[in-house]
């Protein structure tokens, strides 16, 4: 119950400087990128990139070395599912087979597949850093106001700034309710046979969910009071103006996806074939 | 009271706390079942309790920024994955427009239950058997018995725990409305 999130942490580092809107369009420009593209040569010199954006931050171990293992976790598991399902996926993309080793039945370990499913690691290994730096440096309350930046409307955008500011407190009611529901004996956990334990589950989900559309009829109520929703536009305590590292840093993340699209696609295949 | 009518605030907070709500429970309400890796997420029982209740815009942001959320707390978005959450809230929502007036009227009977459960089964279907394992395969590219596989699991489990749990929450849901006509005038 006690897992921890990443979240951000005042630190000093040029990353930490550039403002919010510029790290989100520059996290949603690099995913799409990452998403789009399957040539390993982009791939590794975006992973290099975010190596080094990494280094730059100064963002300690600590502060999320914890969710590392997770993900290393769910990867390994995703890997041995793609081998298990399709072992000559990679041969289907690249169109050619050499076998390095016969394990049992259809399982072939090839050259072709190996390239494959070091491509899809490639591929997460991009984003990964991108995404945990982005958490990690974007302070919350700056969120709201960036995306409003790049063009989202404001009522959106303080949807999720709402969002932000309540998992901590609806985070702790979940605590409370399942608590005492235990201290009651209501329990959850395996040692319940699995109807009686979803039985037991809407006892906690239902004050959970009643307490939190009462909530949300307070909160609405405050908003509307103070006129929430009557201007076009609204500015932002957080909002920070464009500066020179911000441009910099969209012109680097749109040179990178222009290249990686010309790299990509210039032979009319996504993948990039060093068996022919 | 119709929907159309409802706060467009009301909806704004909404969407907040509800994407509040499916982070946390994404993340602490799973319950791990005897099939190996594949857990009841609560947490699809309140997008569909919310669809229904605040209909579909709040549906599909919940279910967007909800899963978006979730992943970056673990570290990895997973597109695919949460572009099907948000088509779930989205279906729900389009097609509960008369589940949410009954509710709303404090009248809950079987065949709201019936409907209800029929939405969000097609919702699941199309979301979990055809958006998230096509997207799977067009953005990463992974093998299609693989994705499929996953998908038939995710969705057939969706299904089965929001036709439990999400039926049993708009249920006490509903009971909270008062119900309409229920006052009678004195002599």
């Amino acid at each position: 119950m006690k897992a921890r999130m990443i979240a951000y942490r005042h630190q000093d580092s040029p990353i930490h400087r550039l403002g919010g809107a510029a790290k989100l369009a520059f996290f949603a420009i690099w995913s799409v990128t990452a998403m789009m593209t399957y040539d390993t040569r982009a791939l590794g010199f975006m992973l290099a990139i975010a190596v080094a954006a990494f280094a730059v931050s100064k963002v300690k171990f600590a502060d999320y070395g914890f969710v590392l293992y997770l993900i290393l976790f769910f990867f390994l598991l995703n890997h041995i599912a793609i081998f298990l399902f399709s072992p000559l996926e990679g041969v289907k993309i690249y169109g050619t087979r050499h076998d390095l080793l016969h394990l049992a039945g259809r399982y072939w370990v090839t050259e072709e597949q190996l390239f494959y499913q070091f491509n899809i690691a490639l591929k997460y290994m991009t984003v990964i850093p991108m995404a945990l730096l982005f958490i990690l440096t974007t302070h919350p309350g700056e969120f709201a106001s960036s995306l409003n930046r790049i063009g989202i409307s404001y009522r959106i955008a303080y949807s999720v700034s709402i969002a932000l500011r309540y998992i901590p407190d609806i985070q702790r009611d979940f605590q409370n309710i399942s608590h005492s529901a235990q201290a009651r004996g209501i329990d959850i956990s395996r040692k319940e046979k699995l109807l009686k334990r979803l039985k037991n589950v809407v006892g906690i989900l239902m004050p959970l969910i009643l307490t939190s559309v009462q909530r949300i009829e307070t909160v609405s109520a405050a908003m509307e009071l103070r006129g929430f929703g009557r201007g076009r536009g609204r500015t932002w305590y957080n909002a920070r103006p464009f500066r020179t590292g911000d441009y910099a840093a969209v012109a680097l993340v749109v040179a990178i996806a222009a290249v990686t699209a010309w790299l990509t696609f210039r032979d009319g295949s996504r993948f990039y074939n060093p068996f022919r | 009271m119709a929907f159309s009518k409802r706060n467009p605030i009301e909806t704004v907070v909404a969407i907040g706390i509800g994407s509040a709500l499916f982070t946390i429970l994404g993340r602490f309400g799973s319950i791990p079942t005897w099939i190996p890796d594949t857990n009841v997420e609560t947490t699809y029982a309140l997008l569909a309790l919310f669809a229904v209740l605040y209909g579909p815009l709040a549906g599909v942001l919940i279910g967007f920024i909800g899963h978006t959320l979730k992943d970056l707390t673990y570290g990895t978005p997973w597109f695919s994955w949460i572009i099907a959450s948000a088509a779930v809230g989205l279906i729900i929502g389009l097609a509960s427009g008369k589940v949410r007036a009954v509710i709303d009227d404090g009248d809950f009977s079987f065949k709201t239950i019936i409907r209800f459960n029929l939405y969000q089964i097609a919702a699941n279907a199309v979301a979990w058997f055809v958006i998230a394992p096509s997207l799977d395969i067009l953005i990463y590219a992974e093998p299609a018995n693989k994705v499929y596989t996953q998908g038939l699991v995710a969705g057939a489990s969706n299904m089965v725990t929001v036709a439990i749990l999400g039926t049993l929450l708009l249920a006490a849901y509903g009971r909270t409305r008062v119900k309409k006509g229920s006052l009678t005038r004195e002599a």
